[in-house]
């Protein structure tokens, strides 16, 4: 083999040595994916069990969208501000990217907080997922998404750590990109579960 | 509620004598494995160089490995129902009672679709895939460790039901209000479960994994459409895995939904909808029998392709072919149940777009006849499991068009005519297709050949054998018997039944004879060897490697220039050139990470099966701890000297030369 296909080569290998990032970062929409496939089942299963209300109540009956506008407006302005946090982090400004993944954070847990309290209120009131198919599919719906942005709060908060202790070196962008995806990811499956779930069932 | 949950000894079914006697063996057995692997001092070089490895080869035999060990489970559970329903005649109640016997078919599927097949098939993948693409590894090696391992956990959790406990009795399908707390309040259908959900998500990060492998690591020079084709049968199998495993993902747990918190997804009572279950299920099964059948094309391909010498006939319509066939897998989910009694156009629909899938198969078929057309076909053991497959499938393949019509399949449905067909195309197309992957990796993978008379018997013994078990259940489905039955009452259907206990005997001793072949290969290896890393005088990239492969696989990232790369190379004459120097490899190094994150996770689906509650808590924990351990571990790369990977490339080229 020629010299020049040498150098090619060992050109490539460098670039395929040093740069895992690009790999992870893909490997992750890859991912993402097949979450999406998930949520689109259980997306399904709501479409076709929300009708089957046994006899109790429907959307109609007990969804707040003030209370759910609210929540989703937190979730949303978190997104922005992961935007700002992934710009400071590319800046290399640590104190921005902490400040505003605090306030991202902030955001997700004002969030998931007014989830478990629209669940709790819901519960109590009888109308907990055991009661009909109808409420099965929609704590299960909304669930999924809220344990996933309860994993999306845990890696935030190890990522502030990391951040924190080891600054922001390449392997700790790839993961804050990770995870800002994920993040984002998280936003268009609630724009979906506000649109499906929330403002066509109470029309 | 104490503290092991519902798990007491009553749990353990010591009355039983066969569970017992098998317990007894498979105890034996595994002190027999301990005490050799001590005795001969190879502890640490199988948790060294095997457990904890990240190298894709070595992970590919493990799999193997596990699917091998998981067949004979499998057979043993097919091998009993044969001889019990041939028992069990003209009123004989047989030696199995229903709830023993329900619980053999419910684990026969599950195990030798996801335990079986599927491990069998990716162990193929990770040792060929990442070879022909000319990568030194797939995308993320640690991640494909922790895939196998999470296959391995559900692996260990369907073989801990055979001990304590029971698995479920509902068929392998599961299907609600059967599979649900109130008809099945036992332990039994957790099991699935966990087992299904644990070594899914392996699954499921396999897919990502070698996707990304594929559209990112392939050698300069190979564009997309110029990858073997075995590459991308395994691309279109990982597209139909990432895809679909979610789907059964998301089903598992919402029956774990109902069953463990009392939710209403497939209940009869509180609105719940079964057949959204059965939709939901098929929408991941049948995408699921491509993705076990479409890399088995891709072996015949190659296979067919190097034994006679040719490049493979029409590779880019094997590239669509497989596409379409990926594509329509998902759209005929529905003819699993014609029966549901969906409307006539819905059915039609189903019907002809399962039909419209015989186009893109028999295109493939076509493809490979005119392969071996004018060209010097050696009748070597992986093309006695090509030939046999291509007459096997092709009569599997229209008695799955016959089933297609929904008219007819109303007659067939359940009936044991049905698992004759699906037995058909997945024995003579996904078995025989690793088989022959087997055999004809087997030299690449492990340094020696195999013994080729074992081989051939094996093979022909499977090939009758499988004749013998399964066209009499074609006929039996036409006199009217329906599946899953315990013992038959009709004079009529007797004669069939003992002919497929014949049948079953035969493909016994093709296994017999396939292990046999194991071991006298592995005992005569050293006249065996394969020195020159092509044996078969190979098409693809893999052959430019040493037998096995150097671990780093490549010293050099090979440039490509044609399909068939290899070939191409040794036509130029680019092939076994000694280099001066070599620069230094990076490698990821082994660890112990996957086995201790799937090993927790295994943990938890254990406890939640017996609702111990604080060690499911207790083995989530362990896992996400041990996660973190790995994600803040500096120490996982290492470089391989230029001095070392050229005492190992001049020592392969010096074999090459004397071969």
């Amino acid at each position: 083999m020629s010299t020049t296909h040498m150098n090619t080569h060992s050109a490539h290998d460098e670039h395929h040595d040093h740069e895992p990032a690009p790999y992870n970062v893909f490997g992750f929409w890859l991912y993402l994916m097949t979450d999406c496939l998930l949520f689109a089942s259980v997306f399904a299963t709501y479409a076709v069990l929300f009708m089957n209300t046994a006899g109790g109540v429907s959307g109609k009956d007990i969804f707040e969208l003030d209370f759910v506008l609210v929540e989703t407006a937190a979730l949303l302005i978190s997104s922005i501000t992961y935007g700002f946090a992934l710009l400071c982090a590319h800046n290399k400004n640590k104190g921005g990217t902490l400040a505003w993944l605090l306030v991202t954070f902030a955001m997700g847990v004002v969030f998931i907080s007014m989830e478990i309290y629209e669940f709790h209120h819901l519960i109590v009131a009888g109308h907990g997922p055991q009661t009909s198919a109808f409420l099965t599919a929609f704590f299960t719906l909304v669930g999924t998404h809220g344990l996933h942005v309860t994993a999306g709060l845990i890696w935030m908060f190890i990522m502030m750590v990391e951040v924190a202790k080891t600054g922001l070196g390449g392997r700790t962008i790839t993961r804050l990109s990770c995870l800002s995806l994920f993040w984002h990811f998280l936003d268009v499956i609630w724009i979906c579960v506000f649109t499906v779930v929330y403002l066509m069932g109470k029309v | 509620m104490s503290i092991l949950g519902k798990l007491s000894l009553e749990s353990i079914p010591y009355h039983e004598p066969i569970l017992v006697v098998t317990f007894s063996v498979v105890v034996a057995l595994v002190l027999a494995i301990a005490f050799l692997v001590i005795r001969y001092n190879k502890l640490g070089v199988l948790w060294n160089d095997w457990l904890t490895s990240v190298d894709h080869k070595r992970l590919g035999v493990m799999y193997i490995v596990l699917a091998l060990v998981m067949l004979i489970r499998g057979f043993s559970d097919a091998i009993m129902m044969r001889l019990q329903l041939a028992l069990a005649t003209n009123g004989d109640p047989g030696y199995l009672p229903p709830h023993h016997y329900d619980q053999i078919f419910t684990a026969h599927g599950t195990i030798m679709i996801i335990f079986m097949a599927m491990p069998f098939m990716i162990g193929l993948m990770n040792i060929v895939l990442p070879l022909q693409i000319g990568a030194r590894d797939v995308a993320f090696p640690f991640l494909n460790n922790l895939s196998f391992w999470l296959t391995a956990g559900g692996a260990i959790l369907i073989n801990i039901s055979l001990f304590v406990g029971e698995f479920a009795k509902t068929g392998w399908v599961a299907y609600p209000p059967l599979a649900g707390l109130k008809f099945s309040p036992d332990v039994g259908v957790d099991y699935y479960i966990w087992a299904l959900q644990i070594s899914g998500i392996g699954t499921t990060l396999t897919a990502v994994n070698f996707l990304a492998t594929v559209f990112k690591m392939r050698a300069p020079g190979m564009k997309l459409m110029d990858m073997p084709i075995f590459t991308w049968t395994c691309t279109w199998a990982n597209i139909l895995i990432a895809a679909s495993f979610p789907i059964l993902t998301a089903v598992l747990a919402m029956l774990t939904l109902d069953r463990y918190l009392d939710f209403h997804f497939f209940t009869i009572s509180g609105g719940g909808n079964p057949m959204m279950y059965i939709n939901l299920f098929w929408a991941w099964g049948h995408p699921e029998v491509y993705i076990l059948v479409l890399p088995a094309f891709g072996v015949f391909s190659e296979v067919l392709s190097t034994f006679t010498g040719k490049r493979l006939f029409g590779h880019k319509s094997m590239i669509y072919a497989s596409g379409a066939i990926a594509v329509l897998g998902f759209i005929v989910w529905l003819h699993h149940f014609f029966t549901m009694g969906s409307s006539a156009n819905v059915n039609a629909f189903f019907g002809m777009a399962t039909m419209v899938i015989a186009v893109p198969t028999g295109l493939k078929l076509f493809n490979w006849i005119f392969t071996i057309y004018r060209g010097r076909l050696r009748i070597t053991v992986p093309v006695l499991w090509s030939l046999g497959f291509m007459v096997t499938f092709t009569i599997g393949g229209m008695t799955g068009v016959l089933l297609a019509v929904p008219g007819a399949d109303y007659v067939l449905h359940n009936s044991l005519f049905l698992i004759a067909h699906f037995h058909n195309t997945i024995i003579g197309g996904a078995v025989f297709g690793y088989l022959a992957g087997f055999a004809y990796w087997f030299p690449k993978a492990m340094g020696f050949h195999l013994n080729v008379k074992l081989g051939k018997a094996a093979f022909w013994c499977w090939l009758i054998g499988f004749f013998l078990a399964f066209m009499p259940l074609y006929v039996l489905g036409f006199l009217g018997m329906t599946r899953r039955l315990n013992h038959t009452n009709n004079p009529e259907w007797n004669i069939w039944l003992y002919i497929a206990l014949v049948g079953a005997f035969v493909i016994l001793a093709g296994i017999v004879f396939q292990l046999l072949q194991l071991y006298v290969s592995f005992r005569d290896r050293a006249q065996n060897l394969d020195t020159t890393g092509d044996p078969w005088n190979g098409h693809t990239l893999e052959w430019s490697t040493a037998s096995p492969p150097q671990y780093y696989n490549f010293a050099e990232t090979p440039v490509v220039s044609d399909i068939d790369a290899f070939t191409d190379m040794k036509e130029k004459g680019e092939a076994y050139v000694r280099k001066d120097s070599y620069a230094p490899i990076h490698m990821p190094k082994n660890t112990s990470s996957g086995i201790a994150i799937a090993g927790c996770i295994t943990v938890m689906g254990f406890a939640l099966i017996w609702h111990i509650w604080w060690l499911a808590a207790l083995g989530l924990f362990g896992a996400f701890v041990s996660l973190i351990v790995r994600v803040y571990t500096t120490d996982v790369d290492y470089y391989v000297q230029p001095d070392e990977v050229a005492r190992i490339e001049n020592e392969h080229l010096d074999n090459v030369a004397k071969g």
